[in-house]
């Protein structure tokens, strides 16, 4: 607390100043830094909406992506993300219940949680290569949706386990104790009791944790991803086009685009994207609300 | 006849508390017996142990036996590791301290139990569902609502509720964990009368919230001091004339 | 009641088991597979090859300095922009802002963390860049001064809310005992309620970091296309390439299993064990805290 008297012997209105000063720099940082994101969204949306029509989205690219749609773009990227959803959602929530009601304390555990962190830093693009090692030459995938979803699922894991886990443990420890007292083993108390009360805390973490996944584009680089489709994808050993690689390829490989049409792609993939978010935020804050604890 | 015999119990929890030191008891059926003493005495540990609610918690080492009695008369220890812990759980019916109601509905609450059994005959879980809450004195008040979440209960309709769901599988032994404190008196008063009526079907283990309610609800009394049994004699007796000096000063109010 | 419900619930159990063990598993995965493709490099190309400064891999140049000065220069340029703001934003929720504007503000930094990548590059290479050009009379937008902004802007959002979670964790005790000494709140936050929260401010500041290094396609739109070291003044306004643009853009065109593909994984070696490192550091010095887990993932 010294530091703190050393400033007892300075005037007041030397300090006031300061104080003015400071909060105003920061407030300002804080309103520039709204400001940008703000006018990052909507010039996207200003640029971009002219290009949203029923062909667009609907539509197949022509003319080398000079016009036409992005359907297939966008089937694919729909396809990924579902796909990534049933591979990491099980074992993610799996993996949430065991960390939260089965570990124990112990070195193994504090592994797991070393590992967990390690999985969640992982750059986007060594999954790439991760993916492109295992699930495309070694298993012999191939470049493909199942391939891509693989590999985006393993890069969702950490955020569904941390998500799930923390859903669960704010269960209160009380809930667990009755039904112990009752004759319930671990697992009925966890799937009548602590799982419904957690489930939509979950729901919110993989809804999340997938929107993410939607706009990754370095996973899906050498996994998935390809320029150009005739038809949309068939099946999940199919290649596929996806959103964000359209997005990169539109405006750094090919000359000569409209501009709406690329600011209207990026309206899509962000229509979708932040369409995820709201979702995800309305589910929990419903589940706020409707909390019997 | 005793319905559970206590020896030389002790436990000690992983940070190195003991929490019971050797203690030997002998718990009458069909009665309330209650244990009273200051915080940190034991009871909420010996009240766990007795349906192996305390794997849940740290405890490092128990030695000792609690042998509670069979429909045929023989003792079985509850301690020894080969007791199937939930069927044991099932034998006993545990009230806590705050109400804790699960986060279903009110019938709910109440089949619960029942439901974990794989018991699903309507007619079996609605019998149970009225004859619980009449024993609770809670019928009246929320026979309109049973499916309303048993949340929406005040505190003493709700501790009501859990004393009627401790009784859905008809258990032998009922422990209540000072069930009253956090009740208005009338609540209080509801719920003592209705552990009077309970004791002619089953064995009962309260730690009050106060002397005053252990002197009037005990058939026998039992002091707890950090861990040791002090003194044990019939509720009369130990609050009139308790035989030890540490049981006196408590029930004088010197300390506490 | 039945077996049934037995046999049922232990194979539940197990299940959950092996789920928790997952974690565990995929890491040893990633690192086997990335071994198995880019240890190779070291018996195919020479040290001095590769700790050379040329990259130019047609002629079989491997240097990966210029690769490796890359991502950390624009590192450090997106951590000096990011780690003030990030805190700045964080003091200023955590602090200052009245709750009504902290209901919007979150909400909107949460956007920015949600916006994909690769679509604040394409505003990099079609806005930002240009306009950077134009400002400053440049010969190219697409340099380390560009790309370190937007790694920042990118970083900012994890930096802010990881750190405005530790201030929020600060007692309230700290700031009335400070205050009712006679101190403005300025001089609170500065001397109280940040140091308080040091480790929770130290691990964003970390993770911020962490993901701007790892970042791949925002930063590959718009630092030029450069594998090169610049030199003197000019650095900061050069074209470079980062570790990962590297990989990014050139393993489309690879042939598996040649010399350039396994260098590659071996870039994606590094990129993991510099990332292992950080993480494992971040975690352990720092003393745990509550955290939001979307929020560090996001």
């Amino acid at each position: 607390m010294t530091t703190v008297f050393r400033f007892f012997s300075s005037k007041s209105t030397t300090r006031l100043l300061i104080q003015r000063l400071g909060f105003g720099l920061i407030t300002l940082i804080a309103m520039l830094t709204v400001f940008l994101i703000l006018s990052i969204v909507i010039i996207i949306v200003i640029k971009g909406l002219s290009a949203l029509s029923l062909e667009f989205i609907f539509g197949f690219p022509s003319n080398g992506m000079r016009s036409g749609g992005i359907f297939p773009a966008i089937i694919g990227t729909i396809m990924l993300t579902i796909l990534t959803s049933i591979f990491c959602a099980p074992i993610g929530i799996g993996a949430g219940i065991y960390l939260s009601e089965y570990a124990s304390d112990n070195l193994f555990t504090r592994l797991i949680r070393i590992a967990i962190i390690n999985l969640a830093g992982i750059p986007s693009v060594v999954y790439g290569l991760f993916g492109l090692a295992l699930f495309v030459v070694a298993l012999r995938f191939g470049i493909s949706i199942l391939a891509g979803s693989l590999t985006l699922g393993i890069m969702t894991l950490p955020v569904i386990i941390s998500t799930c886990e923390e859903a669960l443990r704010s269960v209160p420890q009380s809930f667990r104790v009755v039904s112990y007292s009752l004759g319930a083993t671990q697992w009925q108390t966890i799937r009548r009791i602590v799982l419904p009360q957690a489930l939509s805390g979950i729901i919110t973490g993989v809804v999340l944790g997938v929107e993410r996944a939607a706009g990754e584009t370095a996973p899906i680089l050498f996994t998935a991803a390809v320029f150009y489709l005739p038809r949309i994808p068939l099946s999940p050993m199919d290649a596929t086009m996806a959103l964000p690689y359209h997005l990169y390829v539109v405006s750094t490989q090919i000359p000569g685009i409209p501009e709406n049409i690329k600011y209207g792609t990026a309206l899509v993939l962000l229509i979708l994207v932040l369409g995820m978010n709201v979702i995800a935020t309305w589910i929990r804050s419903r589940a706020r609300s409707q909390r019997q604890w | 006849m005793n319905k559970i015999v206590i020896e030389n119990l002790s436990i000690d929890y992983s940070d190195g508390t003991e929490s019971l030191k050797n203690i030997s008891l002998e718990i009458p059926e069909n009665s309330i017996t209650v244990l009273f003493g200051p915080a940190g005495g034991g009871k909420s540990t010996l009240l766990r142990t007795i349906n192996r609610l305390n794997d849940l918690t740290d405890v490092k080492k128990v030695t000792g036996r609690v042998l509670l009695m069979n429909k045929d008369g023989t003792y079985t220890n509850v301690l020894d590791e080969n007791t199937d812990v939930i069927a044991l759980r099932r034998r006993i019916g545990m009230v806590f301290a705050r109400p804790i109601v699960l986060p279903l509905t009110i019938r709910g609450n109440l089949t619960y139990s029942l439901e974990l059994l794989g018991e699903k005959d309507k007619s079996i879980l609605d019998n149970a569902v009225i004859r619980c809450l009449n024993q609770a004195a809670l019928w009246e008040e929320v026979k309109d609502r049973l499916d309303d979440p048993a949340a929406a209960l005040s505190g003493g309709q709700q501790q009501r509720l859990c004393i009627a769901r401790s009784l859905v599988l008809e258990p032998e032994v009922i422990l209540l964990d000072e069930p009253t404190s956090g009740l208005d008196p009338i609540s209080t008063g509801k719920v003592e009368d209705t552990l009077q009526e309970l004791k002619e079907k089953y064995t009962i283990i309260l730690v009050p919230h106060s002397i005053q309610q252990a002197s009037r609800t005990a058939d026998q009394a039992v002091f707890f001091l950090q861990g040791e049994l002090i003194e044990y004699a019939s509720g009369k007796l130990i609050f009139t004339n308790p035989q030890d000096k540490r049981t006196e000063n408590y029930v004088e109010g010197r300390f506490g | 009641m039945g077996n049934n419900k037995g046999w049922l619930e232990v194979i539940t159990t197990r299940l959950i088991i092996i789920s928790g063990y997952s974690a565990i598993i995929f890491v040893f995965l990633i690192f086997y597979f990335l071994l198995e493709a880019g240890l190779p490099t070291i018996r195919n190309v020479q040290l001095t090859n590769l700790l050379g400064q040329r990259w130019y891999p047609i002629e079989e140049y491997f240097g990966l300095l210029p690769l490796i000065i890359g991502s950390i220069t624009v590192t450090i340029g997106a951590a000096l922009f990011a780690v003030p703001v990030g805190i700045a934003i964080a003091i200023f929720i955590a602090e200052i802002a009245p709750s009504w504007a902290r209901n919007i503000l979150k909400p909107i930094i949460e956007v920015l963390g949600g916006i994909p990548s690769v679509i604040l590059g394409f505003l990099g290479i079609l806005v930002f860049a240009p306009y950077i050009r134009r400002l400053l009379d440049l010969p190219t937008g697409l340099s380390v001064f560009t790309g370190a902004l937007l790694l920042g802007a990118i970083s900012i959002p994890t930096i802010a809310s990881i750190s405005e979670d530790a201030l929020d964790a600060v007692p309230r005790s700290y700031r009335d005992a400070s205050l009712a000494l006679g101190t403005t709140e300025w001089q609170t936050i500065w001397y109280v309620t940040l140091p308080a929260a040091r480790s929770g401010v130290l691990t964003a500041i970390m993770l911020g970091i962490g993901r701007a290094f790892g970042e791949t396609m925002a930063v590959m739109m718009v630092t030029g296309n450069a594998p090169v070291i610049p030199s003197g003044l000019a650095l900061f306004f050069s074209p470079i390439r980062t570790m990962t643009a590297t990989i990014a853009a050139e393993m489309g065109e690879v042939a598996t299993g040649s010399t350039h593909y396994q260098v590659l994984f071996m870039i994606g070696i590094l990129l993991f064990l510099i990332e292992l490192v950080v993480n494992i550091t971040a975690s352990t010095v720092v003393i745990k805290q509550r955290k939001r887990s979307e929020r560090i993932l996001s």
